[in-house]
């Protein structure tokens, strides 16, 4: 689909909650779809896989068009080229990991299959798993069999429903580089629904905020997360998503340095990831809370990071806080800071201050 | 040799009518489960009670409908004749018909109840592999339902090799044609020879056990493999 956009507009009564949706997502990367339980996220998801026939609007995955209800056309699943990954693994019991696999490759048609039923294998670790039964598999390698299920019929589109959802802490982790990997190698536009903050910081690309059933707001991950109108930006867990360039190491102190448009950051490389290679793209996350503000360079600091900024917004947090958006050359950060401090220093919109950044997490 | 020629012939033709009984049902009984697990629409719930209903019905009473609606003057009869066909009564292809109705549940329940616990999840997950729904009902349902279909034939075999009342009403009672093994063993007390009677009826109480033995370890098989 590379560019082209998805569309999707619809109408779903489901009894007492109204799915009212009309959206057009990018057409590569990652879209997370987020929001709390019962927002319809899931059922944008079903909508999109036409497994909600009762939905009435209009969903075309850039030039083919699945379904229109003016026109009465609806395009049923098994003919839409896309591929769909439930909460639950939902493997078939009745086949082993490998006639799982292969289930839907024999049944893409030729001209659609763009590589071997066995390509998402190496992709996802799992080709030591073939003549396993899907009972013997543990959860994140059940999950990662029906990733590479929904893969192999090489889809034009990738659904996602909370995929780590039914997973502990130590699978999540398992699974996540995976999920990272079949973006950069396969680059088929993925739509991800889930209603945890850290994985869709950490994955999504652009996001799309729902609630009660309607669309509150959409855009690029980094731009939503700093809003200070949306939920996101509030209360303890809000944190800036910043992409930059691994600038280069130091050995001595365990130190990598990123650098992005509003400067450098450098932060203590974490212990159990891998050591990025300079040119290499990341993406960082830094919680509001680690940002404190000064008026003036300190330069006699524990602190490594500071960064010049400009307070573009501030809005009233949890009693007692304050919430800062700054601009760094273009790039936004949040600071959580006292409401004591925010009137001792007068912030106000347009103030030139120093963000003193303590923390900052590799994402990816 | 223990069973007579008489006893053999009975035996056989028990078998045949069984056999070919559990055949007509599985390939009815599966498409009608199915229908019955999936559709919303209302028929659904008469259509089952009255594929339930000779659980509870005297096997008499079946039999007597059935030979009324199949005879030369019943509405099914009469269809029959103008087409140029015989009627069914006393005949072995009435007995198979009569059998197919009296163990219908003992088919579509187990099928059903099977094909019920699939729940959506399968059939969604099929879709999206590109399986349209008749694919889907070969290649996913029917093998996650094979525990029910395997139960529903062993039940249906076992359940028409017993029956006796249905077929005294439609088949009546005439060797190699109707008379089935229940149907021997109550001429062989009618005759007080109970040495014959004695024979047969251990026949069938072996037979019976070992069905009931078998579809026991078979059953417990299914649950430890789901279990794991």
């Amino acid at each position: 689909m590379s560019a082209e956009a998805l569309h999707l507009q619809a109408r779903l009564d489901l009894g007492g909650f109204v799915l009212d949706v009309a959206v057009d997502l990018p057409g590569r990367g990652i879209t997370a779809l987020f929001g709390p339980s019962g927002s319809g996220k899931t059922s944008c998801l079903r909508v999109l896989a036409g497994l909600e026939r009762r939905a009435r609007g209009r969903v075309a995955a850039g030039a083919d068009v699945w379904q229109d209800s003016a026109q009465s056309l609806f395009v049923p699943p098994h003919r839409r080229a896309l591929g769909y990954v439930f909460q639950e693994a939902s493997l078939f019991a009745h086949l082993n990991v490998q006639d799982n696999l292969t289930y839907g490759f024999r049944r893409t048609p030729a001209g659609e299959q763009r590589h071997g039923w066995d390509r998402p294998l190496e992709l996802l670790g799992i080709g030591h798993l073939l003549q396993r039964w899907p009972h013997e598999l543990s959860g994140g390698e059940r999950q990662r069999v029906a990733i590479a299920r929904a893969l192999a019929t090489s889809p034009r589109l990738l659904l996602m429903d909370e995929p780590l959802a039914a997973l502990d802490a130590a699978r999540k982790a398992e699974i996540l580089p995976y999920l990272e990997r079949l973006q950069t190698e396969l680059d088929i536009p993925v739509i991800y629904v889930s209603h945890a903050i850290d994985e869709v910081a950490r994955l999504a690309d652009h996001l799309v905020l729902l609630e009660a059933g309607r669309v509150t707001a959409q855009g690029p991950t980094s731009r939503l997360l700093t809003r200070l109108d949306l939920p996101l930006a509030h209360g303890d867990s809000a944190a800036a998503v910043i992409a930059g360039t691994v600038q280069g190491h130091e050995p001595g102190f365990h130190l990598t340095q990123v650098g992005f448009p509003g400067g450098n950051l450098r932060f203590v490389s974490p212990a159990r990831q891998r050591v990025r290679a300079p040119g290499e793209t990341v993406r960082l996350r830094v919680q509001a809370r680690d940002v404190s503000l000064t008026l003036s360079h300190q330069a006699d600091t524990s602190i490594l990071n500071v960064l010049p900024a400009c307070v573009l917004e501030l809005r009233e947090d949890s009693p007692g806080y304050v919430m800062v958006v700054l601009d760094t050359s273009g790039t936004r950060l949040l600071a959580r800071v006292t409401r004591k401090s925010a009137d001792a220093l007068q912030l106000a919109p347009g103030t030139s201050v120093f963000a003193q950044v303590k923390g900052v997490a590799l994402l990816d | 040799m223990l069973l007579t020629p008489d006893n053999l012939q009975a035996l056989w033709l028990t078998f045949k009518v069984a056999a070919l009984t559990t055949l007509i049902l599985l390939l009815a009984g599966t498409p009608l489960a199915w229908w019955l697990a999936r559709s919303r629409a209302w028929v659904t719930r008469p259509i089952g009670a009255l594929v339930a209903l000779p659980l509870v019905l005297p096997p008499s009473v079946l039999g007597f409908y059935l030979l009324v609606a199949l005879g030369p003057e019943g509405p099914l009869g009469r269809w029959m004749l103008a087409l140029g066909l015989p009627t069914l009564p006393f005949t072995f292809a009435g007995l198979v018909v009569a059998s197919v109705f009296y163990s219908l549940p003992f088919m579509v329940q187990p099928i059903l109840n099977s094909m019920q616990a699939l729940g959506e999840r399968p059939l969604e997950a099929a879709a999206t592999l590109r399986a349209s729904p008749l694919d889907t009902f070969f290649s996913v349902v029917l093998p996650l339902c094979r525990p029910g279909l395997v139960t529903g034939c062993i039940m249906s075999f076992a359940h028409t090799v017993g029956e006796f009342g249905v077929v005294l009403m439609v088949g009546g009672n005439i060797p190699g044609v109707t008379r089935v093994v229940s149907v021997q063993i109550f001429d062989h007390v009618e005759a007080l020879e109970y040495a014959d009677a004695h024979r047969l009826a251990a026949v069938m109480l072996a037979f019976s056990f070992s069905v009931l033995l078998a579809l026991q370890v078979y059953s417990a098989r299914q649950a430890r493999k789901g279990r794991a």
